[in-house]
C-alpha cells in the first residue's frame, strides 16, 4: 500500500474555501427515545473535529443528521451560513465516508469514484478528470479497473474516501472510518487522514468512540453522551481539564474522590468521608468532588509546599511496559498512581505502608 | 430403503481422523441408491436416445428425426416461448410487490408477502381448471366483459393460458428471492449513493436494482426450468404442442419402445441444464448482496396520495389473481353446475362426500407416499449432509452433487426412465418392478432429495464444530454427542426438510402421471387429473383439489413454524 500521492499531476481538487457548519438547537427522538438533546456545537472552516463517545451516545446520528439521514424535531444544521436542515441527502454536498465502506460492488474502482459525478452530471471529460485526480491523489491509480471485492480494507477505504472527494464536497464527514482496519493500518491512516485534510483545507469530522484516534487527529473534539455534549475543546484541554465526571473518566485514567465543599471564606475545605478535610482557595468552584491523573500523583515523596497527601498501603502492582501502576488502598478507596518505569529499579512490593502526594495545582475540582 | 440409510444416524465416526469402515459403507449405500434410482434411469433415457432401436448402435438418426418432425421442433420452441412468457408476466407480478413491501411503508406488507405464498400451495393443473372458470373463453370474467363491453380477452386460448396460470403460479419464486435480496442490501449502498447526489429512481436503476440480479436470476432461472418440465399443466389445458406433453403422449401412446419419447427428454434435460448453466453464469462473482457487513435493510420511504392510491390498486389485482384459482376452485367443489354463467348455479356437499367416500383411496395413498418420501429424503439428506460436512472421505462431494443433479430432471423424464430401467425387473411372483407402488415412492424421493438436502445441510451448517468439541471436551462420547448436541439443535431443519418434501411430493404429478398403473395405486394428485377429464368429474376433481392445497398448507404452515422455532432458538451466529 502506498501512501498518498502528494505531487498530484492533474490539477488539485478541492479549490474551494473551506466552510463552516453550526449546529443549533438540535433535538431529535425516535418514540420516547430521546437520542440529541438540545445540541449545539459551531466547527470552523479547515477544522478537523471529532465527534467522540460511547456507543448509544448519540454521535452517528448526529453526522447522520448533517448528512441529511436523519430527520431532527427542532433546530437548524447551517454549512456555510446556509440552512440545509430541510434539505434531502443528495442536494447537500456533504461527502460521507461509511463506515462499512459501502463500496457497490457491481462496479469498478473508477466507476464507483464516477458516480457521484455522473449524478450531477458534470461534462464527460470533467468528470474523467476528476476521477483521475481522486484516484491519483489517494494513489489507486493503479486499481481503478479491480472490483472492491479484490481489494485490501484499507484500499477500499481508500476508494471510499476517493468516491467522497471526488464531488469536492464542502464538508467530510468520516463515520468510524478506522474500526474496519487492523491495528497497525489504523496508526498509518490515521495520519494520511490528517495529512490529506491538511493539504485540502476541508472542514471534517470523525466520528470515533476511541479517544486516541480523537487526540491523535483533530484539532478539537465534542465529547458526547447520553444525547448531550458533554465539552467541547482541544485534546489537551479535555485531558487537563475535564468539565466533569464523564469527560473526566473517559478521557484516559482518573482518580475520582466524592465529597462536598465545607466551611466559609478562609475556612473553606473539601470534605470526603475517611479523608482529613482538605482546605481550598476561596475562588475554587462548589464542588462534588476532585480529580487527579494518576501520573500527577507521587508515592513517599511530599516534596514541594502544596500537596495532598493521602496515607495507605499497596493492594495490587501492574506492570504495564512504560510504567507499573500501583493501586493504592486508602481508606476504603482504591487510588491508581503511575511511576514511570526505569530499568533496575525497584518496585514496591504489595501490602508496603505508603502515602500518595498531589501537587494541588494538580487537581481538578469537579462541579458535575 | 430405509433400512439401507437408517445405519446413517448411529454411526457417526471422528472428523479429523482418516475414514472409516463405517464412513465408507454408509457413503457407498447412498451411492448405490442414487445410481439404482437416479443415475440408472436417466442413463437408460439418455442411451435408448442415442442407439438404433433393436441393434444398440450409437445413432444419431433419433435426433435427426426430433428435427426433421415439425410437430416437435413447433413443440420445442412453444415451451421456450411459453417458458420466457411466463418469466416475463411472472417478472411483471413479482416487481411491484416487492418494492412495495421492501422500499416503502406499506401497510399490510406482510399480508402482501403471505398472499404471494398461496399460489404455492396449490398444484398449478389444479389451478389451472378453475382458471378456466373464471377466465376461460366462458368464464366469468369473460362473460361478464362480453355483456357488458361486448368483448372477451383470450387469457385462457392455447398457449396463453398455460403462460397465464404458470405465471400466477410461479411469480413467488421471483418474488421471494427478490424480497430476500432487495433485504439483503446494506442501507449504507443506498446512502452512500444519496450522498453522492442520486436518489429516486436513477438510484433504483442504478444501485439497487443490480445489487438485487442475483436473486432475481435466481428466481426467474427456477421459473423458466419449472416451467419447461411442467407436463400436468399444459394437458389439463389441452396443449399438447409442448415438449413435456410429447414425451407423455409418445410413451405412453406409443409405448416404451419408441425412441421420440427419449430424444425428448434428453431436450429437457438439456434445456434444464442450460438454463441453470446460463443463471450460474450470469450470477457469477455477483453473489454481493449478503456479504456487506452491518447496517440494516434499506430505508423505507413514505407513499404519497397518488401513488398510495396507485400501490393499493396493483397490489389489489395482483392479489385478486393469485386468489382466483383457490376461489374458483372452493366455488367448484360446492358447485352442482357451473357453466355459462359467471356463479355456480347451486351449491351442494356432494362431491366432498363423494370424494371422501370412494376416493379415499387417493388420500390415504397419497399420506402413504408423501411421507414415506419425506423419511427416505431426511434420512439421505442427514447422511450425505453428515458426510459432506463432518468427514473427509474422498469423493464425498460427488454425493452431494449427485443428489442436486436431480433438479435438472423433469419429472416425466424421470418417470419414463423408471418405466424402462424397472420394467424388465420383475418380482418373484412376476409383476414388473416399475408397476409396483414403490417405484412412485421413490421417484417422489429422488425428485424432492435436493430440497430436503439444502435443509439438512443449512441445518448442519449452523451448528459449529465448537459445540461438539465442547461436548467431547466435558467427556461426551462422540455418539452421545450427536445424541444430546447435534440431533437437537438439527431438529428443527430436518422437520422443516421432512414438511417440504412432504408437502410438494403430495402434490406432484409429472413423474407420477407415468409411473401410476392402477387406480387402486393413484395418489390425490393422480385422481385429480382424473376427475378432471370428464365435466361430470370436475365437482369431485375440484374437492379433492381442495384436499390438497389445504394438506399442503398446514404442512406449509407447520414448516414455517418449525424454521421459526428452530432460529429463535439459535439466535447466535456461527
Amino acid at each position: 500500500m502506498t501512501g498518498p500521492n502528494s505531487t498530484a499531476a492533474a490539477p488539485p481538487l478541492l479549490a474551494a474555501t473551506p466552510v463552516d457548519i453550526s449546529i443549533s438547537g438540535v433535538n431529535l427522538s425516535y418514540g420516547s427515545n430521546h437520542v440529541l438533546k438540545d445540541v449545539n456545537l459551531e466547527i470552523r472552516p479547515g477544522e478537523f473535529f471529532a465527534f467522540l463517545g460511547p456507543s448509544g451516545c448519540g454521535k452517528t446520528t448526529l453526522l447522520r443528521l448533517i448528512a441529511g439521514f436523519n430527520e431532527a424535531q427542532s433546530g437548524e444544521v447551517r454549512v456555510g451560513g446556509r440552512d440545509i436542515a430541510r434539505l434531502p441527502p443528495w442536494k447537500r454536498d456533504v461527502g460521507m465516508v461509511f463506515q462499512s465502506y459501502a463500496l457497490w460492488p457491481h462496479m469498478s474502482v473508477a466507476r464507483n469514484v464516477a458516480f457521484g459525478l455522473e449524478e450531477r452530471p458534470l461534462p464527460r471529460a470533467e468528470i474523467a478528470r476528476r476521477v483521475e485526480a481522486a484516484l491519483d491523489l489517494l494513489g489507486l491509480s493503479h486499481l481503478a479497473d479491480r472490483r472492491p471485492s479484490q481489494l485490501s480494507g484499507g484500499q477500499q477505504q481508500r476508494v471510499a474516501l476517493a468516491r467522497t472527494l471526488a464531488i469536492e464536497p464542502k464538508v467530510l464527514l468520516l463515520d468510524e472510518p478506522l474500526s474496519n482496519l487492523d491495528a497497525k493500518m489504523r496508526v498509518q491512516v490515521r495520519r494520511e487522514l490528517r495529512d490529506l485534510q491538511q493539504r485540502l483545507r476541508l472542514t471534517a469530522i470523525f466520528v470515533t468512540h476511541d479517544q486516541e484516534e480523537a487526540n491523535t487527529i483533530c484539532d478539537r473534539i465534542a465529547v458526547m453522551n447520553d444525547g448531550v455534549i458533554q465539552q467541547v475543546g482541544e485534546p489537551m484541554e479535555l485531558y487537563e481539564r475535564p468539565a466533569n465526571r464523564f469527560v473526566a473518566g473517559f478521557l484516559g485514567t482518573a482518580n475520582i474522590i466524592d465529597g462536598r465543599m465545607g466551611g466559609q471564606g478562609t475556612d473553606r475545605r473539601f470534605e470526603a468521608q475517611g479523608l482529613a478535610p482538605i482546605p481550598v482557595p476561596t475562588t475554587a468552584p462548589e464542588a462534588t468532588g476532585l480529580m487527579f491523573r494518576p501520573q500527577d500523583a507521587m508515592l513517599d515523596d511530599p516534596s514541594g509546599p502544596d500537596v495532598l497527601t493521602l496515607p495507605g498501603r499497596i493492594a495490587q502492582r501492574e506492570f504495564l511496559g512504560g510504567t507499573i501502576r500501583y493501586v493504592v488502598s486508602c481508606s476504603g478507596r482504591e487510588v491508581l498512581v503511575d511511576r514511570p518505569f526505569q530499568s533496575a529499579m525497584t518496585a514496591l512490593p504489595v501490602d508496603t505502608p505508603t502515602s500518595i502526594h498531589v501537587p494541588r495545582d494538580r487537581i481538578v475540582w469537579l462541579t458535575a | 430403503m430405509t433400512a439401507v440409510a437408517l445405519p446413517a444416524l448411529p454411526a457417526p465416526r471422528r472428523r479429523r481422523l482418516p475414514t472409516t469402515p463405517g464412513q465408507l459403507a454408509l457413503a457407498a449405500a447412498i451411492a448405490v441408491f442414487l445410481l439404482a434410482f437416479l443415475v440408472l434411469p436417466v442413463a437408460t433415457v439418455v442411451y435408448v436416445a442415442f442407439t438404433e432401436k433393436g441393434t444398440g448402435a450409437f445413432t444419431l438418426v433419433n435426433f435427426l428425426d426430433f428435427a426433421r418432425t415439425d410437430l416437435f421442433v413447433r413443440s420445442f420452441w412453444n415451451s421456450v416461448y411459453v417458458s420466457g412468457m411466463s418469466v416475463v408476466w411472472a417478472s411483471v407480478l413479482a416487481l411491484p410487490l416487492a418494492t412495495l413491501t421492501t422500499r416503502f411503508e406499506f401497510r399490510g406488507a406482510a399480508v402482501v408477502q403471505t398472499l404471494g405464498f398461496l399460489p404455492l400451495i396449490m398444484p398449478p393443473f389444479v389451478g389451472a381448471v378453475a382458471m378456466q372458470l373464471f377466465f376461460g373463453r366462458n368464464g366469468s370474467v369473460n362473460l361478464l366483459l362480453d355483456d357488458w363491453f361486448g368483448f372477451k380477452i383470450p387469457f385462457m386460448e392455447g398457449l396463453n393460458g398455460v403462460i397465464f396460470v404458470q405465471s400466477v403460479h410461479y411469480f413467488p419464486f421471483i418474488l421471494i428471492n427478490l424480497v430476500a435480496a432487495l433485504r439483503n442490501i446494506d442501507s449504507a449502498m443506498e446512502e452512500a449513493a444519496q450522498n453522492l447526489g442520486s436518489s429516486g429512481f436513477r438510484l433504483f436503476r442504478r444501485i439497487v436494482f443490480p445489487l438485487a440480479m442475483p436473486g432475481y436470476l435466481a428466481g426467474a432461472s427456477l421459473v423458466f426450468v419449472k416451467v419447461f418440465d411442467d407436463l400436468a399443466t399444459p394437458l389439463l389445458l389441452n396443449v399438447k404442442d409442448m415438449l413435456a406433453p410429447q414425451a407423455y403422449l409418445r410413451v405412453t401412446s406409443i409405448g416404451i419402445a419408441d425412441p421420440m419419447g427419449y430424444v425428448i427428454s434428453v431436450v429437457l434435460i438439456v434445456a434444464s441444464v442450460f438454463a441453470m448453466w446460463l443463471s450460474a453464469l450470469a450470477l457469477r462473482g455477483r453473489d454481493y448482496a449478503t456479504t456487506q457487513r452491518g447496517g440494516g435493510g434499506l430505508a423505507r420511504r413514505k407513499l404519497k396520495g397518488w401513488e398510495k392510491i396507485a400501490a393499493y390498486g396493483a397490489v389489489g389485482l395482483i392479489l385478486a389473481l393469485v386468489l382466483a384459482p383457490h376461489l374458483g376452485l372452493l366455488l367448484l367443489s360446492f358447485a352442482t353446475i357451473w357453466s355459462f354463467s359467471p356463479l355456480p348455479d347451486a351449491y351442494t356437499i356432494a362431491h366432498y362426500s363423494r370424494v371422501f367416500g370412494e376416493s379415499s383411496l387417493y388420500i390415504k395413498n397419497t399420506l402413504i407416499y408423501a411421507t414415506l418420501a419425506g423419511l427416505i429424503d431426511v434420512v439421505l439428506g442427514v447422511a450425505i449432509a453428515y458426510l459432506v460436512l463432518r468427514t473427509k472421505l474422498v469423493g464425498r462431494q460427488w454425493l452431494d452433487w449427485a443428489a442436486t443433479a436431480a433438479l435438472a430432471i423433469p419429472g416425466v423424464v424421470l418417470g419414463i426412465g423408471y418405466l424402462r430401467a424397472f420394467y424388465g425387473v420383475t418380482l418373484p411372483d412376476g409383476t414388473p418392478l416399475a408397476a409396483l407402488w414403490i417405484t412412485v415412492v421413490l421417484a417422489l424421493a429422488i425428485r424432492r432429495l435436493p430440497y430436503a438436502l439444502r435443509a439438512c445441510m443449512a441445518a448442519m451448517q449452523q451448528i459449529s464444530v465448537s459445540l461438539e468439541e465442547a461436548a467431547e471436551n466435558l467427556g461426551a462420547t462422540k455418539a452421545r454427542t450427536v445424541r444430546r448436541i447435534v440431533v437437537p439443535l438439527m431438529t428443527g431443519g430436518i422437520l422443516a426438510g421432512f414438511v417440504t418434501s412432504f408437502a410438494t411430493a403430495a402434490v406432484e404429478l409429472s413423474a407420477t402421471l407415468m409411473l401410476v398403473q392402477s387406480n387402486s395405486d393413484a395418489p390425490l394428485a393422480y385422481g385429480l387429473y382424473v376427475f378432471m377429464q370428464s365435466p361430470a368429474g370436475r365437482g369431485a376433481g375440484a374437492a379433492l383439489g381442495v384436499i390438497a392445497v389445504l394438506i399442503v398448507a398446514a404442512s406449509t404452515l407447520l414448516s414455517n413454524m418449525l424454521a421459526e422455532r428452530n432460529s429463535a432458538n439459535q439466535g447466535r451466529k456461527t
